[in-house]
């Protein structure tokens, strides 16, 4: 037996810890993929009828969503929602993954530096985002937001009624701000509290706004406002610049445009 | 007596977070909440052991000169399966705890661990060293989780104790206490009253 120390004994015991470390590692993340996929889907699944206030407690959430839930794929560009024969080479709106898409070249695009409040310099120009159909009507959209809030980028999603100005939800499924500062905007008081406010005035123009502080109810602007997250100054910052950014025409704006006058075809 | 020994004294008489002041990093970040803190604490117990075990299997063919780094890499695939399962067991919990799963690798229990105790230890008595000052860390992450998510938000593990005064009730969260800062404030505190008790851990100036 060589001694500890020789050369021939340190490149095998090195070798051999290697081996089979990862031999553990890539079987740990091979075996567990499938359900680790099949979370992040789900997740985001829940995400999406928590937006649009359908249930997801004690109900087959995937059902749910398949039933009363239709995927739309819009052109950020023009507001042009587009058919399943329209869609960009290679894209799948079940696989849409938000970040990827605002990364890759052919589905996404820079933000101009001076249009970009939400500090996350690209976005997807393909946009998937979901309808709730209720009695054959279209209920709610929702709209998927991003921005950057103190320490992270918030995901989530804003649903807006059918009149396209009326918010129904939102919800936030990922964020990494302080738990109790910023991180309440997952508290369900707060974001009920959106419930009922309007994004756009009577004239069209976006006037949804979070302030600092609390909406003083007898304020005539009430209806357009949202309680700031108190001590999270930069959170509820961020929160505002992603309603301005993302109803605005940078964002949904012309999709909505075009909804609202009844422009686009159902495909 | 010799397995008590190694089980309980890292908890209350060489604890490594009020005595050997290991893991204050982690301490701080994942015990805001209880439910996070309990998962952070089960990890880092369960990869103490089994780090712990794999270094003492190898200890005697292993040259000091790659000793870090073998033990480096057994702490690293430990923590990278540990991650994995949470991911796929936990999810909702693995957002939460985000990065400081992944950190559990520079939690200087584990690699401390190996290096005192696994190095010169049999296997087996090494697993048990693990589980005590995984245990160690593990009661004080909870009561500080405890605390913290009690004052700071008025809940445990999500659920409303103090009735908050936004939502009818009459408690007003310590905000204070949602923040890193105040993690520094309970060790500070758990460190003082556990030498007023033991003096013997009090160091000589």
């Amino acid at each position: 037996m060589p001694s500890n120390d020789s050369t021939k004994k340190i490149l095998l015991v090195a070798l051999g810890v290697c081996l089979v470390c990862s031999v553990l590692v890539s079987a740990a993340a091979v075996s567990l993929h499938a359900r680790q996929e099949r979370n992040k889907e789900l997740d985001k699944v829940k995400n999406i009828l928590q937006a649009g206030d359908l249930p997801t407690k004690g109900v087959d959430v995937i059902k749910v969503f398949r039933d009363q839930v239709r995927t739309v794929v819009v052109d950020l560009e023009d507001g042009r929602m587009l058919t399943p024969d329209q869609y960009p080479a290679g894209f799948d709106p079940e696989k849409f993954n938000i970040k990827e898409i605002a990364d890759s070249r052919e589905y996404g695009r820079a933000i101009p530096a001076d249009k970009d409040i939400i500090n996350v310099q690209r976005m997807p120009r393909y946009m998937t985002l979901y309808e709730i159909i209720h009695e054959g009507r279209i209920d709610k959209v929702i709209l998927p937001i991003y921005g950057k809030g103190l320490w992270s980028t918030l995901y989530g999603f804003i649903a807006l009624g059918e009149n396209l100005s009326t918010v129904r939800g939102i919800t936030f499924y990922e964020h990494g701000e302080t738990p109790g500062l910023g991180g309440e905007v997952d508290n369900p008081g707060w974001k009920a509290s959106w419930k009922g406010k309007e994004a756009f005035a009577a004239d069209g123009k976006l006037v949804l706004e979070v302030i600092k502080g609390k909406v003083d109810p007898r304020e005539p602007g009430a209806i357009h406002q949202i309680d700031g997250l108190s001590g999270s100054t930069l959170t509820t910052r961020g929160l505002d610049a992603m309603i301005k950014f993302w109803l605005s025409e940078d964002g949904y704006g012309r999709f909505l445009n075009s909804l609202k006058e009844g422009v686009h075809h159902e495909g | 007596m010799k397995v008590k020994k190694l089980l309980l004294d890292p908890v209350f008489n060489n604890n490594p977070i009020g005595l050997q002041i290991l893991g204050i990093c982690s301490a701080l970040a994942v015990t805001s909440k209880l439910e996070t803190a309990i998962v952070m604490a089960l990890s880092v117990t369960l990869v103490t052991a089994f780090s712990n075990m794999a270094v003492s299997m190898v200890r005697n063919h292993v040259a000091s000169s790659i000793r870090i780094l073998v033990e480096m890499t057994i702490i690293a695939s430990l923590v990278i399966i540990a991650d994995q399962i949470i991911k796929a067991f936990a999810f909702d919990i693995s957002k939460q705890l985000s990065v400081y799963v992944g950190l559990i690798i520079t939690n200087c229990i584990v690699m401390g661990r190996a290096e005192a105790f696994a190095l010169k230890n049999p296997p087996i008595p090494s697993f048990l060293d693990g589980i005590g000052n995984g245990l160690g860390y593990s009661f004080v992450l909870i009561v500080m989780a405890f605390i913290r998510e009690l004052l700071g938000a008025g809940k445990l593990l999500g659920y409303q104790i103090l009735p908050v005064y936004t939502e009818g009730g009459w408690y007003v969260p310590n905000g204070l206490f949602v923040l890193a800062p105040s993690a520094f404030f309970l060790i500070g505190f758990f460190i003082w009253i556990v030498r007023t008790f033991k003096p013997e851990q009090v160091e000589e100036d």
